[in-house]
């Protein structure tokens, strides 16, 4: 009566894996997109003015101090 | 599954967790950033800027010149500037957190999707926010000379990329002690290795203390505030990732397996 004889439950099942060459496109665009929206938040005029100024320190200030980024 | 799905869920988790970042740090950690300010505008007064004062003044403003200086109100950086901090942030780390969740799926001992997704989670928070909080905690406002920003940003972030390195490190070599020695040693190994090597680099790192006379109860009020959006953060972007993730392993798997079935008949 049941079907799930057909299911391949016995034994230890195939894990899925995503093929490392699949991968590194992703992991390069996001990698570097990722860690630039984090420098410029975390790090940027203050430590490295990028655009010089003030502007994105002072707008993401009380993010900087609350997510533990050195500031002040 | 491939990268473009763990990428999307990834980018959704952290969103999600800078929202529950930003609730969570406006309702918790700004009352204690407004006192540390207000602490500031007491005394001295001479550090850095916040939107009200006539004469906004802030580390890079020494070097933008003549540039004018761009002033937020306070108003402004408690909550949209908080949400878009908190925002960026989850974003930003939700995406990286997906792709190595994707780069380890399968590879990581005999995990399922959402399990190794779990692991990398907690082996993210640990060791992008726990251990370089512990070594350089989060200081509110008033806390910190603009001529010693350079030095610390470069000490925390060497400080977490070193945290980050060890913990990539050891994690594969806990994955290849474990064929070797069984799973309970190899994980026990791999995380004693990690917290040897930081440890020590915590003992070598230069010291930054600028509390001065800061008060004790505001400070730890602060901290534990701070701790708490960066574990809510964290939280929810390993919780709905790894939601996420073990919903679309299941629904591939009914996929596969009716594929299976409809062939077999
Ligand atoms: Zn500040």
């Amino acid at each position: 009566m049941s079907h799930s004889v057909a299911a391949p439950v016995a034994g230890a099942p195939a894990l899925p894996t995503i093929p490392l060459r699949e991968l590194a496109p992703w992991a390069l665009f996001f990698g570097l997109l990722g860690t630039l929206v984090i420098f410029f938040v975390s790090a940027d005029q203050g430590a490295v003015s990028i655009p010089a100024g003030t502007a994105i320190h002072e707008w993401v200030h009380d993010g900087r101090h609350l997510l533990g980024y050195p500031c002040h | 599954m491939n990268a473009r799905a763990f990428l999307v869920r990834g980018l959704l988790a952290g969103l999600l967790a800078g929202l529950a970042a930003f609730f969570v740090g406006y309702q918790v950690g700004e009352p204690h950033v407004e006192a540390a300010i207000a602490l500031e505008d007491a005394g001295a007064a001479d550090s850095h800027s916040h939107g009200e004062e006539p004469e906004a003044h802030s580390p890079a403003a020494d070097e933008a010149g003549d540039e004018e200086v761009f002033k937020v109100s306070r108003d402004t950086q408690r909550t949209w500037g908080l949400l878009t901090g908190s925002l960026t942030i989850g974003l930003a780390w939700g995406g990286l957190l997906a792709l190595v969740a994707a780069g380890t799926l399968g590879r990581i001992g005999r995990f399922l999707p959402g399990q190794s997704t779990a692991v990398i989670s907690l082996i993210g928070f640990v060791s992008v926010a726990l251990v370089p909080f512990l070594k350089y905690p989060a200081t509110p406002p008033t806390i910190g000379s603009g001529d010693t920003i350079g030095h610390r940003t470069a000490l925390y972030f060497s400080f977490l990329l070193l945290s980050v390195v060890v913990a990539v490190l050891a994690t594969y070599a806990a994955c290849r002690l474990r064929e070797r020695i069984g799973t309970y040693g190899g994980v026990i190994a791999g995380i004693a290795a990690y917290l040897l090597v930081v440890v020590v680099a915590a003992l070598v790192f230069a010291p930054v203390n600028e509390l001065g006379d800061f008060p004790a109860d505001t400070l730890w009020s602060f901290r534990l505030s701070s701790m708490l959006t960066l574990a809510t953060m964290w939280g929810v972007l390993g919780v709905v990732l790894t939601g996420l993730v073990s919903r679309l392993y299941a629904r591939e798997t009914a996929v596969a397996q009716r594929r299976e079935l409809a062939a077999s008949l």
